[in-house]
């Protein structure tokens, strides 16, 4: 029988080498002329074990990595085919204690089939979710998403059942399901691992939607920066409408649901649903006022659902498993799992889907493994961009939205950006506020004047001046832009900013060459 | 650099395709730049006509977007993250070190016209950081300037 052996084709694996390790395995079967062949999977996730080489055995898969080109012919002389023993041995994959430690709902098949064979997703569970859907009617899918206490992996954590009960309700001759996968904020990868490792989930999980709200048509919204997951997704769209999982008659249910891909173009900002909305039309992305919602007036004027790539995701084993067993995972209002994203000076980097609830302190120095520097951490970034910087004193804080918000922070898209003890503060605040005055999109004077603002005044600290005057007038700015922004960019830049007045008040300093010359 | 009316004939022809979209504009603009490189100035005209919008709404959506170029770029494009993660991971020296083996800064092309430098916030691999782009689709993780000259050498030998 032929032995697989598994290689990813996730991007994190292939600016890691993969590519270069999938051709000399390849090679090597040819030259030993043995009986085995490449699967290029999703990733594991376990990026610092990239390329991570699974071998599927009698006993299940084994685990090698991280595998460089010049490691392969020793792969091979070890009988890796049969697991045998080499220096690069992991054993079984799923006994690696960063992937036993997951509840694995959303990524349930993500690194563990072929992402582009419909085949292979329906034999691990796959379409099980849009079959249920097609025998219940519209408003009892509705009404299981909204039970099953899910809200928006965006960021907003808006629940995904109420928004879509205010499409069902709003009449209109088309609708829309737009896919936000505009995953800009830095310290995040679910959205991209998702579209490279399981395109299907996504795509029934938007048919579902599509269903449950009688929208007939729904577009994808992919950064241009993700181009292998929008080969990818590209080429699941093309399978799946050939299978009739997409089309005017989706599974046999007489309905018609179709998806179509659009590409951004580097807006950081139409990460926004009304700017991405924009951005779909044709139009420079920029925020729209809300009301009115999207759910009324979205996509060109039309009712629209747009969520994220995780909540759509997210849709399908709910709507096969029950609302009731992933409403059961999670703690308070924080219910189901969350894919976490482990990043920057991080020793294991990755992704770990669990439940909420589980502390910073756990993921960063129990599952992270602490700094890949192996300094102390100084500051650990949650949510992205626009998210605070948190000591390693809030380390006790939970993964959960309103533990987060308690603490002056937020989850956003859980992302979790670790930086070691010798990151400069001031220059992170100072980048928060460089950021947001490079992607405003220019709609309102608090974000698009007040970055400006903020960067100078910031920069006045580096140089020397009194720095107790400077922090009173970027709180006074901060608050500005908090309550006086259309969007979550202006608004949410205060959070890193005021995260380091108020936790890393030391850093706030002139910098050494300033210090010199007084 | 092709000639005025060739650039316009192609761009009708181009955007012929896509007009059947709704909310065709973004995926010509992308069309248009993978054919030519750049949105040449004489295409935004012949674009507007092509959906029936004024000049100005092309020309404010094509300035709008970072990835859109008005000029023609190097032969090679490399970008290099900027964002928090490949900060943590000491991006901005080993930026600086990039810049100042090639001789120019973010935005410019080098002399002879082979690589062209740009920034970019985020590609998804934080966890592989600092991170960067060549061209279309070559993505490279844990760079160091080393790793980065070895890369530039061997596409622009």
């Amino acid at each position: 029988m032929t032995i697989r052996i598994y290689v990813p084709r996730d991007a994190a694996a292939i600016a890691l080498g993969a590519h270069e390790v999938a051709a000399a395995v390849s090679n090597e079967i040819v030259s030993r002329d043995l009986d085995a062949s490449v699967v290029r999977n999703g990733s594991r996730g376990m990026h610092w074990l990239e390329p991570l080489l699974e071998v599927d055995t009698p006993s299940g898969r084994i685990a090698y990595g991280p595998v460089s080109v010049a490691d392969v012919a020793s792969l091979f002389d070890a009988d890796f085919l049969n697991g045998g023993a080499h220096a690069l041995a992991l054993g079984a994959t799923e006994e690696i204690p960063f992937f036993a430690r997951q509840t694995r709902l959303t990524f349930a098949r993500c690194g563990i089939t072929d992402p582009v064979s419909l085949a292979d997703y329906e034999a691990h569970g796959g379409l099980v979710g849009l079959r249920a859907a097609i025998a219940m009617t519209p408003a009892d899918v509705v009404t299981t998403v909204t039970d099953s206490g899910l809200r928006g992996r965006g960021g907003a954590g808006f629940p995904t059942g109420i928004k879509w009960r205010t499409v069902l309700d709003t009449a209109a001759e088309q609708k829309y399901i737009v896919c936000n996968a505009d995953e800009g904020d830095s310290g995040t990868f679910a959205d991209r691992m998702i579209m490279e490792g399981d395109p299907f989930v996504l795509i029934e999980g938007m048919a579902i939607a599509g269903l449950a709200t009688e929208a007939t048509k729904g577009y994808i919204y992919i950064r241009s920066e993700y181009p292998h997951a929008i080969a990818t997704f590209e080429e699941a769209i093309l399978t799946a409408r050939a299978a009739a999982v997409l089309g005017t008659d989706v599974l046999g249910s007489g309905k018609a649901f179709d998806i179509e891909v659009r590409i951004g173009a580097g807006a950081y900002v139409c990460g926004e649903e009304t700017s991405l909305l924009n951005s779909i039309e044709g139009k420079r992305g920029v925020v729209r006022s809300k009301p009115p919602l999207p759910a009324h007036e979205g996509l060109f004027g039309l009712p629209t659902v747009i969520n994220n790539v995780i909540s759509l995701a997210s849709v399908p084993v709910i709507l096969a498993e029950g609302p009731t067993q992933y409403q059961e995972y999670g703690v308070g209002r924080s219910r189901g799992t969350i894919p976490i994203q482990l990043a920057g000076n991080i020793k294991h980097g990755g992704l770990f889907e669990a439940p909420f609830g589980m502390t910073l302190g756990e993921l960063v120095d129990d599952i992270g493994g602490g700094t890949l520097s192996g300094r102390p951490v100084k500051a650990v970034q949650v949510g992205g961009p626009l998210g605070a910087y948190f000591p390693q004193s809030l380390f006790d804080t939970p993964f959960d939205y309103e533990a987060f918000a308690a603490k002056e922070g937020l989850i956003g898209h859980a992302g979790v950006t670790v930086f070691d003890d010798t990151a400069d503060m001031l220059k992170q605040a100072r980048f928060a506020m460089e950021f947001c005055a490079i992607e405003s999109c220019g709609k309102c004077t608090p974000c698009r004047i007040g970055s400006t603002r903020g960067v100078e005044t910031l920069d006045e600290i580096a140089a020397g001046a009194d720095v107790d005057e400077q922090i009173t007038l970027i709180t006074d700015l901060c608050e500005t832009m908090k309550f006086g922004s259309l969007c979550a960019l202006g608004g949410f830049t205060p959070y890193p900013v005021m995260s380091v007045i108020t936790h890393f008040r030391t850093d706030l300093k002139p910098t050494p060459a300033a210090q010199k010359a007084e | 650099m092709a000639a005025a009316s060739e650039i316009k004939e192609r761009t009708a022809a181009i955007a012929a395709e896509y007009t059947h979209l709704e909310g065709p504009l973004m995926p010509i603009l992308h069309a248009i730049q993978h054919a030519f490189g750049y949105v040449p100035e004489e295409s935004v005209q012949v674009i507007a006509n092509a959906i029936n919008v004024a000049r100005a709404e092309v020309h404010g959506t094509l300035t709008f977007y970072p990835d859109f170029r008005r000029e023609p770029a190097g032969t090679h494009v490399l970008k290099l993250c900027r964002a928090e993660a490949c900060q943590s991971l000491g991006a901005d020296q080993i930026a600086a070190e990039i810049k100042a083996n090639l001789g120019i800064d973010f935005h410019e092309t080098t002399a002879d016209g082979a690589l062209t430098l740009e920034p970019i916030f985020c590609l998804g691999l934080c966890s592989c950081a600092p991170a960067a782009i060549l061209d279309e689709s070559r993505v490279i993780g844990r760079i160091d300037a080393d790793k980065v000259a070895a890369l530039v050498a061997e596409v622009t030998a």
